[in-house]
């Protein structure tokens, strides 16, 4: 069967494999978008802007102060959460009682800007970032060379995403959270504070985004378009998986990388375009997301 | 009434013209390049600085009178670059265009150049189409083109036993490009191409295209592609294993300093790529180079010694005609030698392709690095014949005459 295909079964699997390596990868970007969505009905468009500042803490803190990968893993995106909770509160949080698309231009624009600064600061070119010490090299597994890097990857982001979706689901914080979605004001009455509430929100959701960046600073070129590239096919997940859905993101991220691995192999020129044709099949026949709640 | 007012406009119009024509007596440079944008690191401010040292060394004026010299970021969009130029040509007597750093802007100048018959000279575009199939008498294609680096890379790789390869392509028009002039050469030199895979531009993740190279066998893993896309291929391919086992290598058909740095030593080391310069050549380069990062704090690429380059090649053409008259200076630039830290007797051919010698290069390991931009060591010489197109391949019309 693999032969009429032209493809040899180990060649598949390997395939099969990085599909599921990136599939990781975007769900742990497309949770962030999902948090956020979820909980503050914000469109966040700074998110490729703070993945690709993870990865540039993650070089800064190497190379200005000396701080290695497992430090920076755990420094850098608090650092640029610090500086997402800054965003949030002097400027997002003056757009709550208008109409989205306030929101979604904001985000919008305040990404660009931070784009723009870092390649003013850094240009284009990119800068080289080690894979870290006892992470480097890879096994053989028969069929195809596995980098030991990428598989700390995989573990690490299925960690994350699953932390989050029972934080979320099963916490009374995510509790908490949840009843904010739906009635801001009466869970105010109980007294819970629930503009903090959101701020840690926003907080937690650019955490993931620059986690994201910093894990993916020893695997790409850190470069201030990073985002950008990237950020386009992780809001196709957010919405194939239904938008601020947690579950769906994962399952969509995980998915959407598989189908992608696969075409690369069958259909290489259609590999950028095969998510978006996923994305509009499942608009048409499921206009709230795979996940998603309509209405 | 009416009509009067518009034949007197015309008049206007057709003295303005001519005056233009003719050459006003002052020289007036357009640098059009992208000055804020993703090619900004090896355009921009940079060029500017280029410019700077070129008129220092020039000296600051000519036919009598100060050498102006304005600039313009054309964002990397067709209809910009032309606006620029169709209002510089038009409005403000520019009479020659340099840099245009893309390969769409400097097609589409290049034909309005023609039209209103000044001069263009890409610097950092790339397409081989300037000089072949939309080759330009007023047109002169600098630094290189797609043809001179990933055909210069073939042939030393080749020669030299590399004999089967396998592209990996960014899908559009550059590197279709790439990929066909250098299979050619690989071809013509007694090699095979066992098979390539075409992956969309800014993919951030190619591991998968790379194990289909892998599992070619084939013994080179061309990468036409460019800048974040290159970056990314070897820093994946160093993940992988790729390119690593004795059995493999890769060569990247178009490679700038600024990537070999982006990527850093440990991950690109090995890697054989074609400059037409690059800073720690010789005594001259190193002297430009010192200047240079003087004020921008890192090294020159080709493109920003290109500039520098062009810059003085045309002034010194416009002394010699001792007019800035178009086709004057043209004819000047033409007989001249081009002669510079970078160039060594260059010369423009029919096609408006300037005849330069290529060089290959290594790309130095870590340990014999001395700092952050000790990045390539020299292996080899190509003759400026080698390099360009043959003639007898160009599709170049002015070629054939």
């Amino acid at each position: 069967m693999f032969e009429l295909l032209g493809i040899s079964p180990y060649g598949l699997f390997g395939q099969l494999l990085i599909g599921l390596i990136n599939g990781s990868f975007y769900a742990l970007l497309s949770l962030g978008l999902a948090v956020i969505f979820g909980l503050l009905n914000i469109i966040n468009f700074t998110h490729g802007a703070q993945y690709m500042m993870g990865a540039f803490a993650a070089w800064m803190l190497l190379n200005y102060l000396g701080i290695g990968y497992w430090w920076a893993l755990l420094i850098a995106p608090l650092v640029v959460a610090v500086i997402g909770v800054i965003i949030e509160r002097l400027l997002l949080a003056r757009l709550y009682h208008l109409d989205h698309l306030y929101g979604l231009l904001l985000t919008f624009g305040v990404g660009l800007v931070i784009t723009g600064l870092f390649r003013n600061y850094y240009g284009s070119a990119g800068l080289p970032y080690p894979t870290p010490g006892g992470l480097t090299g890879g096994s053989d597994l028969g069929f195809m060379f596995v980098p030991t890097y990428r598989v700390w990857v995989i573990g690490l982001s299925l960690v994350v995403c699953f932390g989050t979706w029972a934080l979320v689901e099963k916490t009374k914080l995510g509790a908490y959270l949840r009843a904010t979605t739906e009635n801001p004001v009466l869970v105010g009455a109980f007294g819970i504070n629930v503009p903090r509430l959101i701020t840690l929100t926003y907080g937690f959701g650019v955490w993931l985004a620059a986690l994201a960046g910093v894990l993916a600073a020893p695997m790409y070129s850190i470069n201030p378009n990073m985002g950008i590239d990237l950020m386009i096919v992780v809001f196709a997940v957010v919405v194939i998986g239904g938008m601020g859905s947690i579950l769906g993101s994962i399952v969509t991220g995980f998915g959407l990388g598989l189908i992608e691995g696969l075409t690369k192999v069958f259909y290489p020129e259609a590999s950028s375009t095969v998510i978006f044709v996923v994305m509009a099949i499942v608009l048409l026949v499921r206009p709230a997301g795979l996940f998603g709640r309509s209405g | 009434m009416r009509k009067s007012g518009i034949a007197a406009l015309a008049i206007v119009a057709i003295a303005f013209a001519g005056s233009a024509e003719a050459g006003d007596g002052k020289v007036k440079i357009g640098i059009l390049h992208d000055a804020s944008g993703p090619y900004s690191q090896n355009q921009g401010p940079g060029d500017v600085v280029s410019v700077k040292l070129a008129l220092e060394d020039f000296g600051k004026q000519v036919l009598g009178k100060d050498i102006e010299v304005v600039f313009a970021d054309h964002q990397n969009k067709t209809d910009v670059g032309t606006l620029v130029a169709r209002k510089w040509y038009d409005v403000e007597n520019v009479d020659a265009i340099i840099g245009l750093g893309n390969s769409a802007v400097a097609l589409a100048v290049q034909q309005l150049t023609k039209e209103k018959n000044k001069i263009d000279i890409p610097v950092a575009a790339s397409a081989s189409s300037l000089t072949g199939k939309q080759c330009s008498t007023n047109g002169f294609h600098w630094v290189h083109d797609t043809y001179n680096v990933a055909a210069s890379t073939a042939r030393a790789l080749t020669k030299s036993g590399n004999d089967t390869w396998f592209f990996v392509t960014v899908d559009y028009a550059f590197g279709h490009a790439l990929e066909a002039d250098a299979k050619k050469v690989v071809e013509q030199s007694g090699g095979k191409v066992v098979g390539r895979v075409q992956h969309p531009i800014f993919t951030p993740d190619l591991s998968s295209f790379l194990l289909q190279a892998k599992s070619s066998g084939a013994k080179v893993i061309g990468l036409a592609n460019a800048g974040i896309d290159t970056v990314n291929s070897l820093k994946q391919a160093r993940e992988f294993g790729i390119g690593r086992d004795g059995k493999q290598r890769l060569a990247s058909l178009l490679f700038l300093i600024t990537d070999v740095h982006g990527a850093g030593l440990e991950v690109a080391q090995g890697l054989t790529v074609t400059l037409p310069f690059y800073w720690d050549q010789n005594d001259e380069t190193r002297a430009f180079a010192k200047r240079w990062s003087a004020e921008m704090k890192r090294q020159p690429t080709m493109y920003h010694a290109g500039t520098y380059s062009a810059v003085t090649h045309y002034l010194k053409a416009v002394k010699a005609a001792n007019t800035d008259d178009t086709d004057a200076v043209i004819k000047k630039m033409r007989e001249l030698p081009i002669n510079d830290f970078m160039t060594k007797n260059g010369r423009i051919r029919e096609d408006g392709h300037v005849m330069r010698d290529m060089y290959v290069f290594e790309v130095k390991k870590p340990s014999e690095s001395k700092g952050e931009w000790d990045l390539l060591k020299q292996v080899a010489v190509i003759s400026a014949q080698d390099a360009a197109v043959p003639v007898a391949e160009s599709e170049c019309p002015l070629l054939k005459k």
